[in-house]
């Protein structure tokens, strides 16, 4: 994202052209330039903070006057709210509303995280596996210990498809298996993928811009693309969250 | 993902000297446990905000509103149904009102007629009366006329029969005339 920095390196080096599309995910320690340990305070931390603060700010204090008639933030919030509150409800039903405020977590996290990564110069924690491969382990944790939990063996029928032939379903229960455990890697690799392949993208675009005969084009690209990406950045948060609830529903009710 | 590169990450360099990224920054797995501990936390703190804080009030705050909204709705329905029950109440008056127009018209009508009656059968009564004189005071005019006649007739007679040259007897011309006359 950062076109300043190409921009710099189109002047240092203005016969060659210079893609560094790869940089804008480094990690980097905001103070100093040591080693990285687990504790240190990144880029990473600045901008999941900057994720609380927007969550903090769109749930906590656009409603602190608890209006009857709400502001536009207040009905943004409650619109929030209303959105992954009703998607919770329509799939796994009435049960599934225990589990609101984890769903929501989740969803707030990711979409604020995706949209503070389409600000210029930004880091964006969801382009990390680091960060979507725990917050898909946690989904899949979850509802595999919810479901042994709540159904005991019987959650194993999720993998017998009693609906078919009876010589299809050892066949059918060895593909519902795998798929069930590439689910965890589908759902981290989907939303790290698609944000980081915009991201990447869009930077490329821009070191394009660094001739000028083609700038204009490549401008009219970063635009189209940052088009794309903010609508990417709602609705890979709106997958995730949706898939959440779907995965959420079979820990509920395992039968087909 | 070339291998090379990625073999450079495990040994722990995922930046070159430019301070460029080497492959893919995702694979870095020198920096997973950092941001795998930043996640945690902040993942925890939005949890305790959204449960503690954030979804209760928003769930208070929509009650309250459809509270407020089905409260609104009853007021509504009541004043509906009193605005019915009034127009009722009006309509009743209105069809009161109007019988009892009715009943003072007829009344008056009623009474008028027999006033009427009354002043038709009185100025009957005059007229008869007035058409009875007139018709005595005619028959008397017409009596009196005849017995003028016949005096006229009896003298004009007596003239006549001097004129001729005759004796006029009183009682022969009377008879002549009366007998004339009778016819």
């Amino acid at each position: 994202m950062a076109t300043e920095t190409t921009a710099a390196h189109g002047a240092e080096e203005s016969s060659s052209l210079v893609f560094h599309p790869m940089d804008q995910f480094i990690v980097k320690p905001l103070f100093g330039d040591g080693a990285i340990a687990w504790y240190t305070p990144t880029n990473v931390t600045l901008w999941m903070f900057l994720a609380i603060a927007a969550i903090f700010a769109l749930l906590v204090l656009s409603t602190s006057k608890r209006a009857i008639v709400p502001t536009r933030m207040q009905s943004v919030a409650e619109l929030a709210y209303g959105f992954i509150y009703k998607m919770l409800e329509d799939i796994c039903g009435k049960e599934g509303v225990k589990y609101f405020p984890y769903v929501m977590t989740l969803f707030m996290f990711i979409v604020c995280a995706n949209f503070l990564g389409m600000i210029p110069t930004s880091f964006t924690t969801t382009s990390h596996f680091a960060v979507t491969i725990p917050l898909a382990l946690a989904v899949f944790l979850t509802v595999t210990i919810l479901g042994f939990v709540k159904n005991g063996a019987a959650f194993l029928g999720l993998f017998w498809v009693s609906s078919a032939p009876l010589a299809l379903r050892p066949v059918l229960a060895i593909i519902e298996l795998i798929s069930y455990f590439v689910r965890p890697v589908s759902h981290s690799i989907r939303l790290a993928g698609n944000v980081m392949a915009g991201h990447a993208v869009i930077k490329v675009f821009a070191g394009f811009a660094a001739i000028a005969v083609i700038s204009p084009v490549s401008v009219l690209a970063i635009t189209a693309m940052y088009g794309l990406e903010v609508l990417v950045s709602f609705i890979q948060a709106y997958v995730f969250t949706i898939l959440t609830c779907v995965y959420l529903k079979d820990a509920l009710h395992p039968s087909h | 993902m070339a291998t090379e590169p990625l073999a450079k990450e495990v040994a722990g360099t995922c930046v070159d000297a430019g301070g460029s990224a080497i492959g893919m920054p995702q694979l870095c797995f020198d920096w997973f446990p950092n941001q795998i501990f930043w996640l945690v936390i902040t993942l925890v703190v939005i949890f305790l905000v959204l449960s503690r804080v954030a979804l209760p009030r928003i769930a208070a705050i929509l009650a309250e509103r459809q509270g407020t909204i089905t409260n609104d709705l009853a007021a509504a329905e009541d004043l509906k149904a009193k605005a019915v029950e009034a127009e009722e109440a009006y309509n009743k008056a209105l069809a009161d009102a109007r019988s009892e127009a009715q009943r003072i018209a007829a009344e008056a009508r009623a009474e008028i007629q027999s006033g009427l009656d009354d002043a038709i059968a009185k100025a009957d009564a005059e007229i008869a009366a007035k058409a009875a004189e007139s018709e005595k005071a005619i028959a008397d005019i017409r009596a009196g006329a005849l017995e003028g006649i016949q005096v006229v007739a009896k003298d004009t007679a007596a003239e006549l029969v001097t004129a001729l040259g005759g004796e006029a007897d009183a009682a022969a011309i009377n008879s002549a005339v009366d007998a004339q006359t009778k016819g």
